[in-house]
């Protein structure tokens, strides 16, 4: 119960900060891309404070033993630099450039009523999966 | 207020829900492996994702709720291309084992090589993506 209303709670507070910063909107997400144009720099102030808060933030959360409400931190185990990683993250960057959305963002829009936001995210959900296949449980 | 207050003070909530899902629930706050998880996950292990995503969803809408300022702009890419790079964007972030939150947020401020290397490399296809159809379109 807690583990889940925490979830939910962190989620608006992750929506709030999306459709706050600018990053809803991908003019200007496509503007912070465009560096060799009318680079617009607005959207590192998002980056910077979210890594800010977080860098601390984490820094006193690993002083516990444990989380709160979980038995342990579930982080990620993988130290490796693997073709992967590398081709998805180049390919998810082609996708944002293409439309200006990320995951987050594309989400915290979906209640703005525009058909492009409504059919990125079911086809994100679609090459979610489709990854997803190609991939081995890890 | 400035873009860059705004942008800051977003950045810093998504700081603060970054850090509330680590202290609470010991999970990384990366909404394209929380997405993906919410169907590919054991049934168990489904709720918290779901409701994360869809706290992102009502907190994109309550800033809109309070001041239709914050609501972002249309798209400018058409539905057919929100389709084509919401599939580019699902597959990459699921191959690439993460997006702008978990590795450009979250991922860095662990200081995790995969993460440092995966965001600059979606930023620099990203930005080269940018520029190519500033380039085609000019």
């Amino acid at each position: 119960m807690a583990k889940n209303l925490s979830a939910l709670i962190a989620g608006i507070i992750f929506g709030i900060g999306m459709a706050v910063s600018g990053m809803t909107n991908t003019a200007r997400v496509r503007s912070f891309l465009d560096i060799f144009g009318a680079w617009d720099p607005a959207l590192a102030f998002v980056m910077g404070a979210g890594l800010i808060v977080t860098s601390i933030g984490y820094r006193l959360a690993f002083r516990r033993a444990a989380p709160l409400f979980a038995d342990v931190f579930s982080l990620p185990t993988r130290t490796d630099i693997d073709a992967r990683l590398l081709l998805g993250a180049a390919i998810f960057g082609i996708g944002w450039g293409l439309v200006g959305y990320c995951p987050g963002p594309a989400l915290a829009g979906l209640t703005y009523g525009y058909a492009q936001t409504l059919a990125f995210v079911p086809a994100m959900i679609a090459g979610l999966l489709l990854a997803h296949r190609l991939k081995p449980i890890r | 207020m400035h873009p860059f207050v705004l942008a800051t003070i977003g950045g810093a909530l998504v700081g603060l829900s970054a850090v509330l899902m680590m202290t609470l629930n010991g999970r990384i706050a990366g909404v394209s492996g929380i997405l993906s998880g919410t169907l590919t996950q054991p049934q168990g292990d489904r709720l918290w994702r779901l409701l994360f995503v869809i706290g992102i969803v009502i907190g994109g809408a309550l800033p809109v709720w309070l001041d239709a300022g914050f609501r972002a702009p249309l798209p400018a890419a058409s539905v057919g291309l929100a389709v084509i790079g919401g599939l580019v964007v699902g597959f990459g972030t699921g191959l690439g084992s993460g997006c702008t939150s978990g590795h450009g947020i979250c991922g860095i401020s662990r200081l995790s090589k995969r993460s440092i290397f995966a965001t600059v490399i979606f930023m620099a296809s990203g930005i080269a993506t940018v520029t190519l159809m500033r380039l085609l379109s000019a």
